[in-house]
């Protein structure tokens, strides 16, 4: 998985409110069965005045320099809830997104971004207004800077603190692979199944 | 003495194979519903790495998110990306020795439908799916949650997850639910009163007596729509209508361990005292049927209601966010909600697409004709679901009254298979989510219960099914 560790880039605001994963990938768009190719589908029914013959609509926020050139999404409250779609981190990852800035996101969303290498950030709703704010103002010239060691976010001039847990700044700190992480645990698996099986033997028939 | 401990606590104290002492744990999952939209990069990233299953007798695999619902579905597929969705699922069940039901199986059906039909859900489980509606199986009293395509590929190397414990959160409903007035509409209540991320970073659990009477099929479709409150999952402490729903079902524990297993379940219930993080507290009599307007779940209202007019709305963020929905839904505010004409009527899903929620349409639309402006499909869960229906002469009431009787799958839930709304076509939906372009792009989608979706397709708009009842 690829590291996140330091970024400082162009930010996007889509300040709504639930943006959900079907919004972000529409389910025809991830009829595929790789991980790439799916950021052309990307917020399709936003992007795209004519979806089937990929008319780019000017008035989308990422169809706009230097927004498409964009590395930071910053939105609203509950980014990325409803389905469990991974191909909306992957869309993103894809079309260029390290990073999202919310004030909260949908948890599976939030799992998902981790597993791919993007960081969600998790700041006020006023911190991120303040944040697209000063943004909006000189969009190419007043890039934000992400810190993951410090959990820092640099942007118009205050630096904003944000949490995350222990577990996800390492993983993304150290591009870590969780399944190789936990086959080092073979031997507690095999023992609680072991366990498990004398005390609810039906669950293992 | 211990401490007293929630539903939630035990079912995690019990899965937990690993602990770092910090909070994160490996937890053990029992069953791993899989199909095929969120898994083929899953056995992808397995064969890249030279891995292999821990154990193959745990996971189950179905196609049902992308299987069309017309009969000529076994002869051919049309959609080419389609069909390479659902030959790698089979092609991938082989291949790693998977447990497959393939589409011609009467087994075949919505992977949450079929998990509780052929028994394979059961109390005190932890039940995973790259599907964020696996919080269904919350109605047995299993640790039910959705998770994405890596996560996916982790049970499948390791039959763990790497997670952090949620907190919990308790939904209490007194009373009794009055005539009309369904699982459905109480869990459309439930949304409208926590709000789409009110659930974040909990694990719910349903208590109260309304939630006894419910049957198991009500209560999966409360759990099912878990999600949409932004929870991890959704429980109820299983009782004996859990047993009676589970006894006799094809992998349901028999004979010795029958009775051991109940033993066991029986103990799955919050402790008295039990701490929850966050409580709230409602009066079953106070629901009346809900219908959504908007384009989030939370966008909810009684029949019996008018269009909101986002003016009226204190929280800027909602005001915004209403305006917008209001447009995309081409809806005025003001308007009463009974007023809304509809183009299609959908009944089927993960959240309606058992036999009860069946049974209910039927007994709304028998004798009676749908508006001669509606389109309506009506689509069974499981090939089990559409057996039933077929063996009850439901099949022949829907066709009379001018349906369209379909094969089971995810169908107009989604719209991801050929089952899907037109740009601007409004839709009375019995599924799980109103989000933008969900059943098609500029589809506008209206969640309701079967009653109320049945009214809707008979008088052409919505309809408090009461009046019709």
């Amino acid at each position: 998985m690829e590291k996140f560790v330091h970024l400082k880039a162009i930010a996007a605001p889509l300040l709504r409110v639930n943006i959900d994963t079907d919004v972000i990938i529409p389910s025809r768009e991830m009829k595929g069965v790789s991980k790439t190719g799916l950021s052309v589908g990307m917020f399709a029914n936003w992007r795209y005045t004519d979806v089937p013959a990929r008319i780019s609509n000017p008035e989308f926020v990422l169809n706009r320099a230097p927004y498409d050139k964009a590395h930071i999404l910053l939105s609203g409250d509950n980014f990325g809830c409803g389905s469990s779609r991974e191909h909306a981190v992957w869309a993103m990852k894809e079309w260029g997104f390290r990073a999202v800035i919310a004030p909260s996101f949908g948890a599976i969303y939030y799992g998902n971004c981790v597993r791919n290498g993007i960081l969600p950030v998790v700041l006020p709703d006023e911190a991120v207004r303040a944040i697209a704010a000063w943004v909006e103002a000189s969009p190419a010239a007043n890039q934000v800077e992400i810190d993951l060691p410090s959990q820092k976010v640099h942007a118009a001039g205050v630096a904003y603190a944000f949490s995350i847990g222990e577990s996800d700044k390492d993983m993304l700190l150290e591009g870590l692979d969780p399944i190789g992480v936990t086959l080092k645990r073979d031997p507690a698996i095999q023992a609680f199944e072991a366990k498990d099986r004398m005390q609810r033997p039906w669950v293992y028939i | 003495m211990a401490a007293p401990r929630t539903l939630y606590d035990k079912l995690w104290d019990s899965h937990v194979a690993h602990s770092d002492g910090a909070g994160n744990c490996l937890v053990y999952i029992d069953l791993h519903l899989t199909h095929e939209v969120t898994t083929p990069q899953a056995f992808e990233g397995l064969r890249a790495a030279g891995r292999k299953m821990h154990r193959t007798d745990k996971t189950i695999a179905v196609p049902d998110h992308n299987v069309p619902t017309t009969p000529d579905r076994l002869e051919t597929i049309k959609d080419p990306e389609s069909r390479l969705q659902l030959e790698m699922l089979e092609s991938n069940a082989r291949d790693f020795g998977v447990p497959y039901i393939p589409m011609s199986d009467i087994r075949q059906g919505i992977v949450h439908i079929i998990g509780p039909e052929l028994g394979m859900t059961q109390p005190g489980k932890t039940i995973v799916c790259g599907d964020s509606h696996t919080a269904t199986h919350g109605a047995f009293g299993a640790l039910a949650f959705g998770i994405g395509t890596s996560d996916v590929e982790h049970v499948l190397a390791t039959q763990t997850l790497q997670m952090q414990k949620s907190k919990n959160l308790r939904v209490q409903v007194d009373g009794a639910l009055p005539t009309g007035v369904t699982g459905k509409d109480l869990i459309l209540a439930i949304i409208g009163r926590l709000g789409t991320a009110g659930g974040t970073g909990h694990v719910v659990e349903y208590v109260g007596q309304v939630f006894r009477d419910l049957s198991m099929e009500a209560r999966m479709t409360v759990c099912n729509m878990t999600i949409e409150a932004g929870a991890r999952a959704g429980l109820m402490a299983p009782d004996d209508k859990t047993f009676a729903y589970m006894m006799g079902k094809p992998h349901a524990p028999k004979a010795a361990q029958w009775e051991q297993a109940v033993a066991y379940w029986k103990t799955l219930k919050s402790d008295d005292g039990a701490k929850f993080d966050k409580e709230i507290r409602m009066n079953a009599a106070d629901i009346v049927p809900h219908v959504t307007w908007g384009t989030s779940p939370e966008d909810v209202l009684p029949i019996t209601a008018k269009v909101p007019n986002p003016d009226d709305m204190s929280d800027a963020n909602k005001r915004v966010s209403a305006k917008r929905s209001l447009e995309y839904m081409g809806l005025i505010p003001g308007t009463p909600l009974e007023q809304v004409k509809v183009d299609k009527v959908f009944v089927g899903s993960c959240t309606n697409g058992r036999i009860e929620d069946l049974r209910a349409v039927a007994a709304i639309l028998k004798g009676k004709k749908i508006a001669s402006h509606v389109g309506m499909l009506v689509v069974p869960g499981s090939g089990l679901v559409k057996h039933q229906a077929e063996e009850e002469g439901l099949d022949k009431i829907f066709v009379a009254a001018g349906a369209e009787w379909r094969e089971p799958g995810c169908s107009m839930c989604l719209g991801m298979n050929p089952d899907i709304l037109q740009p601007g076509e409004r839709c009375a939906s019995t599924s799980n989510r109103n989000f933008e372009g969900r059943q098609g792009r500029g589809g506008r989608t209206h969640l309701l219960s079967p009653g109320m979706a049945a009214a809707a397709a008979i008088t052409g708009h919505l309809t408090d099914v009461r009046k019709v009842m």
